[in-house]
């Protein structure tokens, strides 16, 4: 029963943290259509830059905000390669990304920098709660609801930027984006919004995760955007993909369930080193399922 | 008076320096009046839709100038000129957008050529405005603004994507075989819509199209494509008193070879 209980409170704590990573991945992968692998270099920059500034005593949440903007910066520089220099997206990803690897390392200033004696975003709100009066401890219970209003927070922005004039241009701009420069759009701004805003989210998650997990590390990114990619595919797998809001909510959802079947896969005594395979098994479930059902059902 | 549009020496190759160079306009200059109707016919490969994407944008010039109300737009991009010019291709998949809404496609269309900031794109007034700009055109569409443009038929998709060139603003209106897609009974439907919409908004049109006969019945003038040039150019009443064996005995004359093309079997 203990067992249980830890799993499932493991696989919303973490399924929220990569939650926001889920979100970025959507933006790319899914309004614009292309896997973009800027995520791996901002998703780590964003750990890079939150562990940099909470070394030197900056408030937790001015770091992560600094870490957020540091990965949209990244998202902006790759949109440009692509539009101004008229590289293609994937190529201009794996640049942005590859160009990440060293300034990360130049951000910590070493490989691995730990965070355990640092103050949090979490300890920090916990902090703020016991000021008032109250006890709470620093543990996955207070965690998992600190987690979840930021989380909400973000997909609230997410929907309701996405329902503006400007977010409907950006989604446009991936589904055709002759007809939207035909309407008086330019592409090149809105793609480097979108590529901002997909960075700006990924970045943040690696700046929580890493506070979550105590350290920020140079290797936290490799095969990220495939795990932002899993969340997308296992959300729209289990519940379509019928409005913007309704995409947000399964890409959240899609990304507890993942961490739920990573946290199986370890259970019935798969090593960590197992879990790229696991991952790339659930890939093609995701991929496959879903075809396989409308065949079935359909 | 200053024409709308007016096209000088533009000259636009395929492939240039290579064996497969394709002259696909030829010095073309074109003074297009506003308020003039003007219907592009020619074989494949004669240069419409060349000419249309040139005056759009799409491509870029190898020679000539492009001016649209005395101002020069010739290095202008696509997004600028696209504040006055709305386009319509041939293909329903391209002028709107699958993926999203009727109602999401309209109001991105009612924002042409204006700043997109961060204002709700669909309001009540908005759905309001939309569905009675739908309901005259007759396919339903008004009560059905929330679903998404894929489920549309091709002619329901045309329809909306004129009125989404219509809707805001654009003063020009470049149709490429917008029609060529749709079985008979819908293209005179979209045709009709096209001619109302024309009228009611008061804009200058260019349309190109396969159909001899709507080229002589619709618009007040006519021109002719024929290897990157315009090789007949007519109005009003001459063009009213066109036949199709006119045009067809005229295609001749200029060396096209009409056996093997569509405008043939159209007609």
């Amino acid at each position: 029963m203990a067992q249980v209980q830890a799993l499932v409170l493991n696989m919303f704590e973490q399924g929220f943290l990569y939650a926001f990573l889920g979100l970025g991945v959507l933006i790319t992968f899914r309004f614009f259509r292309f896997p973009d692998l800027t995520a791996e270099g901002s998703y780590p920059l964003g750990g890079a830059v939150a562990a940099a500034l909470l070394v030197q005593h900056v408030d937790p949440f001015v770091a992560t905000f600094a870490a957020a903007a540091a990965g949209a910066t990244a998202g902006v520089v790759t949109a440009l390669i692509h539009t101004k220099l008229r590289i293609n997206n994937i190529i201009a990803g794996i640049i942005a990304m590859t160009a990440l690897y060293s300034i990360n390392l130049r951000v910590m200033g070493k490989a691995n920098v730990p965070l355990l004696t640092t103050p949090s975003v979490f300890s920090e709100t916990i902090g703020w709660f016991n000021q008032l009066g109250l006890d709470l401890p620093d543990n996955v219970f207070t965690t998992i609801p600190i987690v979840f209003v930021l989380l909400a927070l973000g997909a609230l922005v997410l929907i309701w930027f996405f329902t503006t004039d400007l977010g409907l241009a950006v989604r446009a701009t991936g589904q055709n984006e002759t007809m939207i420069a035909s309407l008086g759009v330019d592409t090149d701004r809105t793609k480097m919004v979108g590529l901002g805003l997909s960075n700006a989210f990924i970045a943040f998650s690696g700046a929580l995760v890493a506070q979550n997990h105590g350290f920020a590390d140079i290797g936290m990114g490799i095969g990220i955007l495939v795990t932002g990619a899993a969340a997308v595919l296992i959300g729209e797998a289990i519940f379509g993909d019928r409005t913007v809001a309704w995409w947000v909510v399964a890409v959240i959802c899609g990304t507890v369930i993942y961490r739920l079947l990573v946290a199986l896969a370890l259970r019935v005594g798969l090593e960590p080193v197992d879990l790229r395979l696991v991952t790339a098994v659930l890939l093609l479930l995701a991929l496959t399922v879903p075809r396989w059902r409308r065949h079935v059902f359909g | 008076m200053t024409p709308i549009l007016s096209l000088n020496g533009v000259t636009k190759r395929f492939h240039g320096g290579t064996p497969s160079e394709v002259l696909a306009l030829s010095e073309v200059n074109l003074a297009v009046a506003a308020g003039d109707f003007v219907t592009i016919i020619g074989s494949n490969g004669a240069g419409k839709s060349t000419l249309l994407n040139a005056i759009a944008g799409l491509v870029d010039l190898d020679a000539g100038t492009i001016a649209f109300e005395g101002r020069d737009v010739t290095r202008a991009p696509v997004y600028r000129r696209a504040a006055v010019i709305g386009r319509i291709d041939q293909d329903p998949g391209d002028s709107t957008c699958a993926a999203m809404t009727i109602e999401e496609n309209l109001a991105m269309a009612e924002r042409r050529g204006m700043h997109r900031g961060l204002r709700r794109a669909v309001t009540a007034s908005a759905r309001a405005r939309f569905a009675a700009a739908l309901a005259p055109i007759g396919l339903g569409l008004q009560t059905r603004l929330a679903a998404r443009v894929g489920t549309l038929s091709g002619g329901q998709r045309q329809a909306l994507a004129l009125l989404m060139a219509t809707i805001a603003g654009a003063r020009l209106l470049l149709l490429d075989e917008h029609l060529a897609a749709l079985d008979p009974r819908t293209a005179d439907i979209v045709m009709g819509l096209t001619e109302r919409l024309v009228v009611a908004h008061n804009m200058t049109t260019l349309m190109i199209t396969h159909k001899m006969q709507d080229a002589i019945r619709i618009g007040n003038r006519l021109i002719m494509m024929h290897e990157g040039r315009i090789i007949l150019d007519v109005r009003d009443a001459a063009k009213a008193a066109l036949t199709v064996d006119a045009l067809v005995a005229r295609f001749h004359q200029a060396g096209g070879d009409i056996s093997e093309d569509r405008v043939l079997l159209a007609t």
